[in-house]
């Protein structure tokens, strides 16, 4: 049998028991004429993370606080909130490295449901607006398509995206006007228009050219910031804007 | 509570990747709801990291006879030779089909799709592995789950977001019974939804939340077999669930198998690859249930890493670094943010995690459930996914076969549901079939007991965990049997905080653990009667396989007292002969 031995760190080494301190947003329509805070102290490990703290709340002093989970390590956008001032998955941040003292709100732009459930429609109905599927008319037959690795890595950034909403409820124009895209929708269109089996980036482009499109952006990065997949979004706007000025023809 | 009244052709029940490729087939073609507790994106087939296996030799020799061996094998012999030809055959169309709807698979330098190894998947009947393991990066799931949405789109299809299906319907009595629909509520504003269908197809996904550690989300509460069940339809082979032997420590998330396609090895506490004693063929690729014994055991003699010498290390720190980021670059994320660990120079301790069920809702391979050993069919009622059980996967599944599994048979299934659908009549119910829901959440929201759903749902987690997952016994199993019947109690007794209408996940969180309590003495009763060892279900106080009492798959029916019996079907057998599982 081979045996190796690898010089590293044991991860148990670095976690310890913390004090945590929350402050949570709270709004219930039933009851509440408005949003109004709510504080709660628990004992946690260093690694836990932001949503094992909500569900401890939930679980153990009150279980009428509301806020959607699903997969737990960041890959379905379920819980997308306001950490510190910043959104964020509550699932992928530690306390460790968030801190001991939360201040945890729902995200702006979108109406509050209750406490951090925010009415997701009007994001998924700008989602649908961008027409985010694959068109090809062409008759592939009954065999895949070709696309060689240079053309994949293309638009492989914005397929990363899970939907969360981070970006765009972190946006300065989405908060303030209704009727822009955003830059979740817009990456979305990304997608579609740089992958090279598509043939609809004209009818993307003219749709992002409307004025509820690409032009609202006004770089201010928060998105790119806000994102927890890491997707340059600010960037994928760029090359949206640029794709309308200079590609089309 | 609001009720309100909907009519359909065809109702869907869950939009992970089999909902919604079944949604695919009936759009259009028949009035179709599909009703989803989770906004579709958030389904748990995003999480799927590895690939969906299908032989279309694109980087080498392969044939579907080859992946239908391994899948053979693979479930230690329980597995329908019938279905797992169909699923291996048709495995192409479905990759094919999942390109042409856009799916950005990783690519060879041709530009064909590329394909890579897997646990389990070897070319040529076992000689060695092969690459048959379609991908995109490690989030193939991820595409999938987003290629299907987005082809939902552009279909218009009728999406019932955040409303949990808690009862379903059925009119006429006994062997004339024909589903008829659902009962659902509606997260938003407690409301009460009845959706009298022709026919209802059952996609709810899996259960991993009955163990403590699991790479299964938060929401896989196994509602769609608890339902059913409640409602007479068998379950059918339960006790086998898998282990996937790399769960990150502690937590359980998935580390893919891909990693060990990769190159990726196993080392315990000592620096040993101990999976070379093991398996010396295909070593580290070995099937899961192997793997995760293997892990098992080299942490119960001693030889685990760590303070409490209860972990062993996926090692990737001898893989070319620019790898590990092309192909392995969201599990790397999970290392780095859960771990605090680098995953290019540091060993990755890790655990087996419950992660996928193999049995499930029985069904036939046109996805239509079938309710007794004779597999008779109950008209207009469907499966497919994990929920369900045709079954493919037997006591264990290959690695990728999932993926492929909710693509083959979530087509099969909206297809069978729309030929059926445009042949009979509408169903009628009267009003009071919403009565034993309200009826449910009305004793919920007025108990005055003093149990909690969390308190109950963790022991019964720990108990899980400790006496029904990887090795059992039938001490161990009867222990984890008592529990659950003293948690069962408790449960009567449970209370929730939130009496609110809008938005209480304590309410259905309350209801899931009803699902949890049923599924897991379905599971602990199904493994104690089984008495020899076969894939994911193993026995240490009979530690072989014995097919010549136990080659049959278990039923568990429940009566309306709440009694559970067991019966038996025979296995649906074809080519390959059983012989040892040796790899
Ligand atoms: C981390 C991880 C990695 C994996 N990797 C692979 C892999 O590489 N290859 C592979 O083949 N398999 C893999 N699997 C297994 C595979 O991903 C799953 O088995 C498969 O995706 C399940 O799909 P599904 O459509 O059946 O269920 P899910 O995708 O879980 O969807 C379930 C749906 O049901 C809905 N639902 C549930 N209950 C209700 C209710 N009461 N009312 C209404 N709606 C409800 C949910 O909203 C959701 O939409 C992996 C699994 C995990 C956990
Ligand atoms: S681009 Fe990033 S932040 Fe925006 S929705 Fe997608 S994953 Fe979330
Ligand atoms: S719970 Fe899925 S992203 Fe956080």
């Amino acid at each position: 049998m081979t045996t190796t031995t690898v010089e590293h760190t044991e991860p148990t080494a670095l976690i310890k028991e913390v004090d945590v301190h929350l402050t949570i947003k709270r709004f219930n329509p039933e009851v509440d004429v408005r949003p109004h805070w709510r504080e709660y102290d628990l004992r946690l490990k260093s690694s836990d993370t932001v949503l094992n703290a909500l569900i401890a709340v939930k679980g153990t002093i009150d279980g009428t606080l509301s806020f959607r989970r699903s997969c737990a390590h960041g890959v379905c956008g379920s819980d997308a909130m306001m950490i510190n001032g910043a959104n964020r998955l509550g699932c992928v941040n530690l306390i460790s490295s968030v801190g001991t003292d939360l201040v945890i709100e729902p995200v702006r732009g979108l109406p509050v449901i209750k406490d951090l459930v925010v009415d997701m429609e009007p994001f998924f109905a700008q989602y649908r607006s961008v027409l985010p599927y694959l068109i090809a008319n062409d008759d592939p037959g009954y065999k895949e398509r070709y696309q060689s690795p240079e053309d994949r890595a293309r638009f492989d950034d914005t397929t990363k995206c899970i939907l969360c909403g981070a970006c765009s409820t972190s946006c300065p124009v989405y908060w303030a006007n209704g009727a822009y895209v955003g830059p979740a929708a817009i990456v979305n269109a990304h997608r579609f228009i740089f992958d090279s089996r598509d043939q609809a980036a004209s009818e993307r482009l003219d749709i992002l050219n409307q004025k509820s499109g690409v032009w609202r952006c006004r770089t201010s990065f928060n998105c790119t910031e806000a994102c927890p997949r890491g997707i340059k979004v600010t960037q994928a706007i760029e090359e949206v804007k640029r794709a309308i000025l200079y590609d089309r023809s | 509570m609001n009720i309100h009244y909907h009519s359909y052709d065809a109702v869907i029940v869950g939009a992970g990747g089999a909902g919604l490729r079944a949604a695919l087939e009936t759009a259009g073609k028949v009035r179709t709801a599909v009703i989803t507790k989770l906004y579709p994106t958030r389904s748990h087939t995003g999480a799927a990291q590895g690939g969906m296996c299908a032989a279309l030799s694109n980087v080498e020799e392969d044939y579907w006879e080859w992946h239908a061996f391994d899948t053979v094998k693979g479930s230690d012999y329980l597995g329908d030779q019938d279905a797992i030809d169909i699923m291996c055959q048709e495995a192409i169309d479905a990759v094919i089909d999942l390109e042409h709807f856009g799916l950005p698979f990783s690519r060879t330098p041709e530009g064909k799709i590329d394909q890579r190894r897997f646990g389990g998947h070897t070319r040529n009947h076992g000689e060695a592995p092969v690459r048959r393991a379609c991908y995109a990066a490690d989030r193939t799931g991820h595409m999938i789950l987003q290629t299907l949405y987005q082809q939902c789109v552009a279909a218009d299809v009728n999406f019932f977001n955040e409303f949990q299906v808690f009862d379903v319907l059925f009119e006429g009595e006994g062997s004339a019974r024909r589903a008829a629909g659902v009962v659902a509520y509606e997260l938003a504003t407690g409301d009460l939804h009845v959706f009298v269908s022709k026919g209802v197809l059952f996609a709810t996904g899996g259960y991993g939340r009955i163990f403590q550690i699991t790479s299964n989300a938060h929401t896989l509460t196994g509602d769609g077999p608890g339902v059913l069940f409640h409602r007479g339809i068998p379950l059918e082979d339960m006790e086998f669930y898998q282990f996937h032997p790399t769960g990150i420590y502690g937590i359980g998330i998935l580390l893919t198998e891909g990693a060990r396609g990769e190159g990726g090895i196993l080392r315990n506490g000592l620096g040993e690859r101990f999976m070379e004693r093991v398996a010396p063929t295909v070593k580290d690729l070995a099937p899961r249930d192997m793997v995760a014994r293997a892990i098992h055991a080299e942490i119960k003699e001693g030889r685990g890493a760590g303070p409490d010498k209860d972990y062993v290390y996926l090692d990737l720190t001898h893989l070319p670094p620019e790898q590990i980021d092309a192909k392995l670059p969201d599990i790397s994320g999970f290392v780095r943010t859960y771990l605090g660990l680098e995953p290019k120079t540091d060993p990755i301790p890790i655990q087996p995690t419950a992660h996928y069920a193999m049995g499930g809702i029985p069904t036939n391979v046109h996805g239509e459930v079938v309710i007794d050993a004779d597999n008779t069919v109950l008209p207009g009622l469907y499966a497919a996914g994990e929920c369900a059980c045709v079954s493919v996967h037997g006591a264990n599944r290959l690695g990728t076969n999932s993926l492929l599994d909710i693509n083959v048979f979530g087509r099969r299934g909206g297809r069978a549901m729309v030929e059926y659908v445009q042949g009979v009549d509408h169903p009628d119910l009267p009003r009071s079939v919403v009565d034993p829901t309200r009826e449910r959440i009305d004793a919920l929201m007025n108990s005055t007991g003093h149990e909690k759903v969390g308190a109950i749902r963790g022991e019964l987690q720990v108990a899980m965990m400790r006496d029904a997952s990887v090795v059992r016994t039938g001490e161990s199993l009867q222990a984890a049997l008592q529990v659950i019947h003293e948690l069962r109690d408790r449960y009567q007794k449970v209370a929730i905080d939130d009496k609110g209408s809008v938005f209480n996940y304590d309410l259905t969180e309350a209801l899931e653990l009803g699902s949890l309590l049923d599924i897991a003495e379905v599971l602990v009763l199904g493994a104690d009667a089984r008495k020899e060892s076969r894939g994911a279900h193993w026995r240490d106080d009979f530690p072989t396989r014995d097919d010549a009492n136990w080659m049959k798959h278990t039923l568990a029916h429940r009566d309306e007292s709440g009694a559970i019996t067991l019966d038996y079907k025979p296995v649906v057998q074809g080519r390959y002969e059983p012989m040892e599982r040796k790899y």
